[in-house]
């Protein structure tokens, strides 16, 4: 017993600060790209040519879009691009509540919106959630357990993670979502109770990641289930999914 | 033992024509498997190719540890051939997977069933054959049943309680104890090693990275040196050192996300929650290191991309070290407290003899007392200069699994400081040059769950004619299944955990 004091006051208080302070990224942490359309070289596709995912398309003459939800994170694309013109920020705030709000070719994503009205009113001070991975790598859920622990303290925001997906008010999905996931992903959407939410974390729910097009997969959560977040990364960091979620309830009062 | 041939002996790394593999007599193949595999050798890899000439081929890669060298052969087995698994258990998996993805049929094999449900790879047919009435798709076949009086089939998942991958578990009971579990995997299938045949493309690397999320740097680094090996490829030294490194950084986070989910499963709460949060301090030093908590975009053919400056390298060493102070502070209470100690042992014991009869890996056969770990019996990178002990414990229960976790913490953590203290001067990449054609090469890592294999033929053009992965939990699920057996059934989470396998490793 006494063991188990001494470590516990050892182990100090660790939650993080966030929301209330600003968040602490690694100074080499990927966010969300950014092109300075000026750099940028007529007619060059060097960017597009190299990207795993295929997410970025040159339109036009100088036209230029990136899908944040096809978007790895590698890098390969800043890489490749010798004008400079391409980098990628500390901005870890990429959610969106469409998949249409993903195309970049703006300066910055537009805010998520809150949700409305009877939802906001059932879900905004308590949401439990069902994970379903569904050809996921294990690095999302990692991710996604990370928000449980003492560092993101989850249940403080009145947020919580269940066993049955009748005891849930939404399905949170990790995974290009795999045929042989297809039925069980159904099953578990419809055991959820009306209303209820889809939060589609990662790549590869959004649309399929590095397996988009596979024939063993469906491309996302979207095939099967009506999505309300999106949240981009490979992984998304836990405070990307947890910005993400905080703006969904209307929690978070900050830009 | 007539009939058995002379295998080609080579090493992991090296690569060797594929023409130079000793081609025999299906009969000869397998006699050869079932010697060596009887004298002690593991069977590393067994698996299926379409040649050119649209012929399947059998290649078997025995791994000769005590040697430390490696054995292949291959054969032309046709539709139909004896399977190995009645005299060699360590195929039973391999023997399932080559009939699903190539269609020929292993006779004989004790329970052939399709392991990840899909079409076959090559032009022949499938030996499950699916119908529009019944599409074939994981959990709809046949399981192993018992009858008689009080005896009951529990069904969990694939949809789980926690955050997890999905699985099935078929468990056969009678009253509280487990006779026989039977695990249906399949549901994480992604296609990996069909759309790597023809490669390597610009998204090989990126099916790597996420063939099992969590090992990441165990996987990359594993293709990388196969695309070194075949590119004439030299990795510096200083890029040797950043890799080892982050293979152990991952090892210890995972080790002791371990730890306390370990402590989690048997209800004591304190190591649960400090090592999920510690767990998180070793992610952090790998994101320190590349920016991305799971080494996304760190290890890349002929080095890595990111260096550690002599700042980055300092603060690596104080949070390292500050991180292992907690993880000792937060570990050493399962070991005084009797309740968590009570729990851990002599739950889900497996036997040497078992663990060496189906060729389990890791820190599971390293917890029966075997010392099989690559990084001492077929080092690679630094490892070839710089040696960790192999960590064992010999009693094989959840306690064993979870001890030799905390022991190989301890190393690794002091052999990053080592490395930090003596990290090599120079560049972080070098060049890979054209894929050598025709050619066979294996590359071998010790990732934090075991042995990885990966094989890459390739062809006339230098592409991959085939690459297989074998992640460690390919191996080990069948572990699991044993380590259940006459346990309560109420102790299939804290055995499930003591080995954490992936699901996604072996649905690839």
């Amino acid at each position: 017993m006494l063991n188990i004091l001494r470590a516990r006051i050892r182990q100090g208080h660790r939650t993080v600060a966030y929301p209330r302070g600003e968040p602490i990224l690694p100074d080499r942490f990927r966010g969300c790209p950014h092109r300075e359309a000026g750099l940028c070289k007529t007619g060059c596709k060097a960017c597009a040519e190299v990207c795993p995912t295929d997410c970025i398309r040159r339109t036009g003459r100088d036209g230029w879009q990136l899908d944040l939800g096809r978007c790895l994170f590698c890098g390969a694309c800043a890489q490749a691009c010798t004008a400079g013109a391409l980098t990628f920020t500390r901005e870890y705030r990429m959610a969106a509540r469409t998949r249409n709000a993903l195309q970049l070719d703006r300066d910055s994503l537009p805010p998520v919106e809150a949700l409305r009205g009877a939802m906001q009113n059932i879900f905004g001070r308590s949401l439990k959630l069902r994970q379903v991975s569904a050809g996921g790598c294990n690095a999302c859920e990692a991710d996604i357990n990370v928000l449980g622990t003492v560092v993101y303290d989850l249940g403080r925001f009145g947020i919580q993670f269940v066993a049955s997906p009748r005891h849930a008010d939404g399905l949170l999905i990790t995974g290009p979502v795999t045929r042989a996931m297809e039925l069980a992903l159904k099953k578990t959407w419809a055991a959820v109770p009306e209303p209820r939410l889809v939060i589609a974390v990662g790549a590869c729910a959004i649309a399929g990641g590095p397996y988009c097009d596979h024939p063993e997969t469906l491309n996302g959560a979207g095939a099967l289930v009506p999505v309300d977040l999106f949240v981009p990364g490979c992984p998304p960091h836990p405070l990307t999914i947890l910005d993400g979620l905080l703006r969904l309830l209307g929690r978070l009062k900050r830009p | 033992m007539n009939g058995a041939a002379q295998p080609l002996i080579f090493y992991p790394g090296a690569p060797v024509r594929f023409d130079r593999l000793p081609r025999v007599p299906v009969a000869d193949f397998r006699e050869t498997v079932i010697r060596d595999v009887a004298q002690g050798a593991r069977l590393a890899a067994l698996f299926g190719l379409e040649t050119p000439a649209a012929e399947i081929e059998l290649v078997a890669i025995l791994a000769h540890a005590e040697r430390g060298v490696l054995a292949a052969l291959t054969t032309r087995p046709g539709a139909v051939y004896p399977a190995l698994t009645p005299d060699c258990p360590q195929a039973q998996g391999f023997e399932r997977e080559v009939a699903e993805q190539w269609g020929v049929l292993p006779q004989g094999h004790p329970w052939l069933k399709p392991l990840r449900f899909h079409p076959p790879f090559g032009k022949r047919s499938a030996v499950w054959p699916p119908t529009p009435a019944e599409p074939s798709r994981p959990g709809v076949t046949d399981f192993f049943q018992m009858t008689g009086e009080e005896i009951h089939e529990v069904a969990v998942g694939p949809v789980h309680a926690g955050i997890i991958e999905p699985g099935h578990f078929r468990f056969q009971c009678h009253g509280e104890q487990v006779f026989h579990l039977e695990i249906a995997l399949g549901y994480q299938h992604r296609g990996i090693e069909r759309a790597l045949i023809g490669g390597p493309t610009k998204r090989s690397i990126h099916f790597m990275e996420t063939l099992a999320g969590d090992t990441t740097i165990g996987h990359t680094t594993a293709y990388a040196q196969v695309l070194e090996a075949l590119g004439a490829g030299a990795v510096p030294s200083r890029a040797q050192a950043l890799r080892a490194i982050a293979l152990e950084l991952e090892r210890l986070a995972n080790h002791v996300g371990d730890l306390g989910a370990l402590a989690g499963d048997v209800g004591f709460l304190p190591t649960a929650s400090f090592n999920g949060r510690i767990r998180g301090d070793f992610l952090n030093l790998t994101a320190l290191l590349c920016g991305n908590r799971f080494g996304r975009g760190l290890i890349r053919p002929g080095g890595v991309a990111f260096d550690l400056d002599a700042a980055r390298a300092k603060e690596l060493r104080q949070r390292l070290a500050q991180a292992g102070r907690d993880t000792r502070s937060a570990v050493d209470l399962l070991w005084c407290t009797p309740s968590v100690m009570g729990r851990f042992e002599q739950t889900g014991t497996l036997t040497p003899e078992d663990c060496r009869g189906l060729g389990l890996v890791g820190p599971v056969a390293r917890a029966c007392g075997l010392e099989r770990d690559v990084r001492y019996e077929f080092p690679f990178g630094v490892y070839c200069f710089e040696q960790i002990p192999v960590s064992t414990w010999t009693s094989g229960d959840v306690f064993a699994r979870a001890y030799v976790r905390w022991l190989e913490i301890q190393r690794s953590l002091d052999f990053i400081l080592a490395q930090l203290d003596a990290l090599p001067e120079g560049p972080i990449a070098g060049t890979v040059g054209a894929l050598m054609p025709e050619a066979l090469v294996i590359s071998l890592t010790e990732g934090w769950r075991g042995e990885i294999v990966h094989v890459a033929v390739t062809d006339a053009q230098g592409r991959f004619l085939r690459y297989k992965v074998v992640d460690p939990s390919f191996h080990n699920w069948m572990g699991l299944a044993l380590a259940m057996r006459r346990q309560p059934i109420s102790d299939f989470p804290l055995c499930n955990k003591s080995f954490n396998l992936s699901y996604c490793g072996h649905d690839l």
